[in-house]
Parts: C-alpha cells; structure tokens; sequence
C-alpha cells in the first residue's frame, strides 16, 4: 500500500520522525482555513504517488491567504503524470539549509535489511547512484539484532555531513528504523532529510510503502485502502477481492494462479494480441469467484475477447467447468469467450462445456492455440 | 532418488486441523507420504483422518520421529510456528502460508541462518515439494507427475509448476522432485539451493526452472549455472510483458527501475548455457529435446 505525504509523514510521526506541522484538504477554502491556522508562510503541496511533483508545478510556496489561494486553486486538479491531484498538504514552511537522503527497504539478494544515506538529497536517488555510487552509504541490518545506535553512528559518520548535522540526523534514524520495522513497511524513504537554518534534522518529505499482509497487526491501516490509486477496473476487481492489474489492451485474461496469469499475458503478447488486463482467480475456479471475474472483464469498454486459462490441479476439470456454466447464468457476457481447460479431468470438464459451445463459447487444447483464437476474435470486432 | 525428501520423511502438519490442513494432511498422506503427525495445543489427543494431533511439535518429534514439518498455520502465527519446527530438532520445514509479512519472512529467515543452520526452510507462499511416488508435501496434485527422472524442476510459480509437470508426464518424462520456492520476498530455499541439490543428485540429470519478474533471484541462479552446473538447465521467465511497477500477485512479481525484467534474466540465463522457452509449452518441447539427448 503506498501512502501519500501526508499519511506518510503523520505514521512517521508516531515514531518521533520531526516533520512539519501540517494539514490535509480537498478544498481550496479548507487550503486557506488550515494556512491562517499554521501561519504563514506555508506550502502548498499535491498528493499524488508520483515523483516529480515541484517540477510539474506541484509544490509552491505561499506567504498570505490570497497565495495560497491561488496556488491551490492551480494545482487541485492538475493532472501530474496521470495523476489528477485531489487532495493538498498544506504545511509550514521551513528554512532549509541543506538536503540529504535517507530511507530503509529490504535487500532482497542480501536478505537483510537495507539503510540507504546519502548527503546529496532533494534529488532522484537513482540519478545519485548512477552518477555518484560512492555518494550513498548502504548499511545492512540484521532483522534479529536490528539497529544499534553505535552502528548507526558509524553508519552517519561514513556520510560527509557536518557537525551539526549528526546527532540528529542518528536519532532521526534510529526513529525511522522503528517505524519501518515496528510499522510494517516494505520502504520508508525521506528525501530530502534536511538540515534547518536554525539547526535541527527535519523530515521534508516521506514517501512509505506499508505490507498489506501486514493489516492484523495494525488494523487502523484500513484506512489506506480506501485512499489507494485504482481505476474503475481495479477498484471494481479489487472488492471483488481478485488480484486484477489493468493493462491497455483489448483481450480479457482470466487465469489461476499468479504465474499462469502472468504467462497467460505474455502469450498474448506473443501471438500479436494486447491483453487488457492480469487478472488472477486463485486456485479455487468456483462459480462465485468465475462470476465476478466475468464481471469485472466485461465491464471493461476496451474488451472485445476474453480468454479463460484454467489448470486444474487439486481442483479437479468438471468443477473448473461447472463453475464457469453457473458463472455464465449469472453474467451475460458482450465479448465472445475462448476458454482452454487443462490439468485434473480436463476431459470431463470439457464434457460438460461441450453443450454450451458456440461462436460465443469456444474452446482450444492449448494456451497458445486458445491465445491466437483470442486474438483473431477480437481483430474480428472492432470497437 | 530425490532431494530434500524421500520415502522415509516423515511429516508433522503444524495447522492440521484447520481448514487447509485437514484437507491438505490426508490428501498426502492418501498419495503416499508418511503423515506422522499433526500439532494443536488445544486438541492433543485427538486426530484427523487418523492422522494423531499432539500439543506441539516437540511432543510430535518425540512420539513419532518427524523429521519434516509442514505449515498450514495462519499467517499471523507463522514466525511463531517456523521457531516452534526448528527449536523441536526439525530439519526441513515447508512454509504453504500465503500472506506473511515482509518483517516477519526476514525475521525468521535470518533466525534460522544464524541459531539453526542446518534446517532448511521452503517457501513461505509456496505449493510445496513433491518426490512422485515418494512423498508430496503442500498442495500439489499427485498424479500430474510421473516418477522416476531424469528431470528436477524448481519454480517460483504454483500453476505453472503443475503445468509443467503435467507437460513432461504427458510426454512420458519423469521427475525426482520437483520443487515450488513460492514468490514472496523472502524465500527460506533459493533457486540456488535446489540448483545445487540437483547437481549433486546423480538421477537428475537435466532441471527444469521456472521463474518469474523481480528480483535478482534468476540472475543469481544464473551466475551459479555458468560457474557450477554441468547438468542442462531449461529456463522459463514469466511475466515478459508485465509493465514496471505493477504488483502481478506475487508479492515477488513487481518490476522496478528497469531491474529485475524478464528481459534480463534471459538473457543472463542464456549467458550462462540455459536453454529458455518464451512460454511454458516451449520451454516443455526444450525439455524434450533435452532428454532426448540424454539417452
């Protein structure tokens, strides 16, 4: 789950990660009302989960209500990247006096934990580790011994900051090493870090990525859920509780299990199709979760075939297909349907769709033979 | 012959009496594996399908002789129950739990690593370990695999593991085991481990692996097969058109920053001597080929 900003920093606050005094708002009325309540100067700010937001004119600086009442007013609505911002921060402003980088995220070939420091912040950290790798201290930490002041210290005195800068920015560290564990998340990621003119280690910006498997722990998270980018498809899949990705073209894919799926995508890729969408149904292929990924498909506009991908393993052929005919009485589906049934019983799963072939329900021995019927379906209709 | 699980393993369902457990217990049992035992603390005494529940895996070590533990528990108490496995002496602990938290993988994974280091851990997010004819661990189905050999398969992906099974048995190849390493961020088992086991195991003699976008597993995987392996290796990547930075499932399953692509790891594994299919009927038709060129 990634979080905006705002949710991002007001979590990194509950661990004592120092940051701005701040207001979220849908409103540029509420921009103003929370600006006279902070003080003056402020800054205005979109929440999109994109980077790059102060170039595309998403960050500006307000000294009185009718700044930031025309600042607001220009970026609610701005699309960034695709993302149409709806929701501003508006926070007071802070004297900066230099920018670094820090953040925490898993190591997976290390299979450790992974600190990441740098003094060259306020810029892409990639652009710093292609141009300048040596810029960036790395620190593992173990998961069992976690991080120790001592090695964070040593992990800060590898950074050129000044003086002044280190002890806080250890005890910043150390804070955010607690939320990133303590909080379940797979990345915290401050950038800039600064330095303030008057001296203290201020967090300017938070970017978090939370587990979603991680939700018993911390049911409160449910309400990230509810603010996640999704378009229609994947909000509709996603209360249907199917692992649905939406892509840009045009032939359904429904599949079980995540790796079939996904190579149920690239076969039709392979074969000259785009399909529109990942969508995995699990192993179970019953007749509830069948319907519901039918509908998910057939909502979609841009759908002109829909290719039905199932191996059944424990899940036996006839109930693959009994699922799929009682999912077709509840559904009425506009594309035509080519389904490829293989794995336990697939014969007699087979059998029992026999009946119900036709131009709209047809069915292939294989993944690449049911992929190109798919594809040559949907060349056949043009939207 | 096989790797890490043979006839004699005997195994303890931690989580048997569950929904998945109770189903699942019975099921391997039924095909073959020797199902010694499964844990409840609240209904040591009772048992499942004839399958006796006892209070903890220690107690279940003690009566029985497991030596395998497989783990049904909810996620919640999946750390908690990979410690309770190794701390009772098991030596090979397979994790079917979907939906562990990251925190929680890393924890225990290192745990292990560092106070039990001779216990292997498989999954979590995993289908499992399947020696056919021998003993089934997790939630494959039995019969779409052919015993015997000469082919190993290791996979991050569920269906596509039974896919290929079921694509070499229906061309009359066998397999020794075949092993599902599950994708989530932190596999207790690494395509790696199973590589090397496979080297060693002389009725191997050709391995199958299936892997899929993110990470750098497969292109580790891919170092280890130019440097070590002398056996054929047949590769299949999925996910060759997924767009970065979308989550496909698998927690593993992301692209970011134009690392991890599938792109790459074929690359590297063709840099390495594998040979790759780009779908899974064409790594199947390699594999073969492969086999026939044993003979």
């Amino acid at each position: 789950m990634d979080l905006f900003e705002y949710q991002g920093k007001q979590l990194l606050a509950r661990y004592g990660v120092p940051v701005s005094a701040g207001e979220a708002v849908f409103t540029v009325d509420d921009a103003v009302a929370a600006a006279e309540g902070l003080g003056y100067p402020v800054v205005v700010k979109a929440q999109v989960q994109v980077g790059g937001r102060g170039k595309a004119g998403g960050i500006k600086l307000a000294a009185n209500a009718d700044e930031v009442r025309v600042h607001a007013a220009n970026i609610l609505g701005l699309d960034i990247k695709g993302h149409v911002v709806g929701t501003l921060w508006i926070e007071q402003a802070t004297d900066i006096a230099q920018e670094y980088y820090a953040s925490f995220t898993l190591d997976r070939a290390a299979k450790l934990h992974l600190g990441m420091l740098s003094a060259q912040g306020g810029v892409g950290i990639e652009e710093v580790a292609a141009r300048a790798p040596e810029a960036i201290a790395r620190l593992h930490v173990d998961p069992v011994d976690g991080l120790s002041e001592d090695q964070c210290r040593a992990w800060v005195d590898a950074v050129a900051l000044p003086e002044e800068a280190r002890e806080g920015t250890v005890q910043t560290l150390m804070k955010l090493y607690r939320a990133y564990v303590e909080g379940d998340a797979d990345l915290v990621e401050i950038n800039p870090l600064v330095l303030t003119t008057d001296g203290r280690i201020h967090a300017l910006d938070a970017k978090v990525t939370l587990d979603g498997n991680a939700v018993f722990r911390h049911p409160d998270y449910e309400q990230y859920d509810a603010t996640q980018e999704r378009d229609a498809r994947e909000r509709a899949a996603h209360e249907r509780g199917l692992q649905y990705v939406g892509l840009e073209g045009f032939v359904g894919v429904i599949a079980n299990g995540a790796g079939l799926a996904m190579s149920t995508v690239d076969v039709v890729n392979e074969v000259g199709g785009k399909p529109a969408n990942f969508l995995d149904i699990g192993g179970g292929a019953n007749a509830e979760v069948m319907a519901g990924a039918l509908e998910v498909i057939n909502n979609d506009p841009d759908v002109r075939s829909i290719l039905i991908n199932i191996f059944g393993g424990i899940t036996k052929g006839e109930e693959v297909a009994n699922g799929i005919v009682q999912a077709l009485e509840r559904v009425t589906i506009d594309a035509p349907i080519v389904i490829r049934l293989d794995g336990t019983n697939a014969d007699q799963g087979r059998a029992i769709l026999e009946p119900h072939r036709s131009e709209w329900l047809q069915m292939e021995p294989t993944m690449l033979d049911a992929a190109r019927k798919a594809v040559a379906l949907a060349e056949g209709i043009k939207k | 012959m096989s790797i890490f699980v043979d006839e004699h393993t005997k195994v303890v369902y931690q989580g048997l009496t569950g929904g998945q457990g109770s189903f699942y217990g019975p099921l391997n049992r039924d095909y073959g594996t020797q199902v010694v035992a499964g844990t409840n603390p609240k209904k040591a005494g009772t048992d499942v399908a004839g399958i006796p529940v006892f209070a903890s895996v220690a107690d279940a070590v003690a009566e029985t002789g497991a030596n395998a533990s497989c783990i049904f528990i909810p996620a919640a108490g999946v750390r908690a129950a990979v410690l309770e496995a190794a701390e009772a002496g098991i030596p090979f602990i397979v994790c079917i739990t979907e939906g562990v938290p990251m925190h929680d993988e890393a924890w225990f994974y290192n745990k292990l690593r560092r106070d039990f280091p001779s216990v292997r851990l498989l999954g979590p997010n995993c289908p499992g370990i399947i020696s056919p004819g021998q003993c089934n661990i997790g939630i494959t189905a039995g019969h779409i695999a052919k015993p015997g050999g000469p082919v190993g398969i290791v996979s991050r992906s569920g269906t596509l593991t039974y896919q290929a099974l079921y694509e070499l048995k229906q061309r009359d190849i066998g397999v020794t085991t075949c092993v599902g390493i599950g994708g989530d961020p932190v596999p207790g088992t690494s395509f790696i481990d199973c590589l090397e086991a496979f080297e060693a195991d002389p009725e191997t003699k050709a391995v199958m692996m299936i892997g899929e976008i993110g990470g750098s597993a497969e292109e580790e995987a891919a170092a280890f097969i130019d440097a070590k392996m002398t056996k054929p290796v047949v590769a299949y990547i999925a996910g060759v058109t997924a767009p970065p930075g979308k989550k496909m499932g698998h927690a593993g399953a992301i692209v970011s920053g134009g690392k991890g692509t599938a792109a790459a790891k074929i690359e590297a594994l063709r840099e390495a001597g594998a040979v790759v299919g780009m779908n899974p009927t064409a790594a199947g038709e390699l594999m073969v080929e492969v086999v026939a060129g044993l003979k």
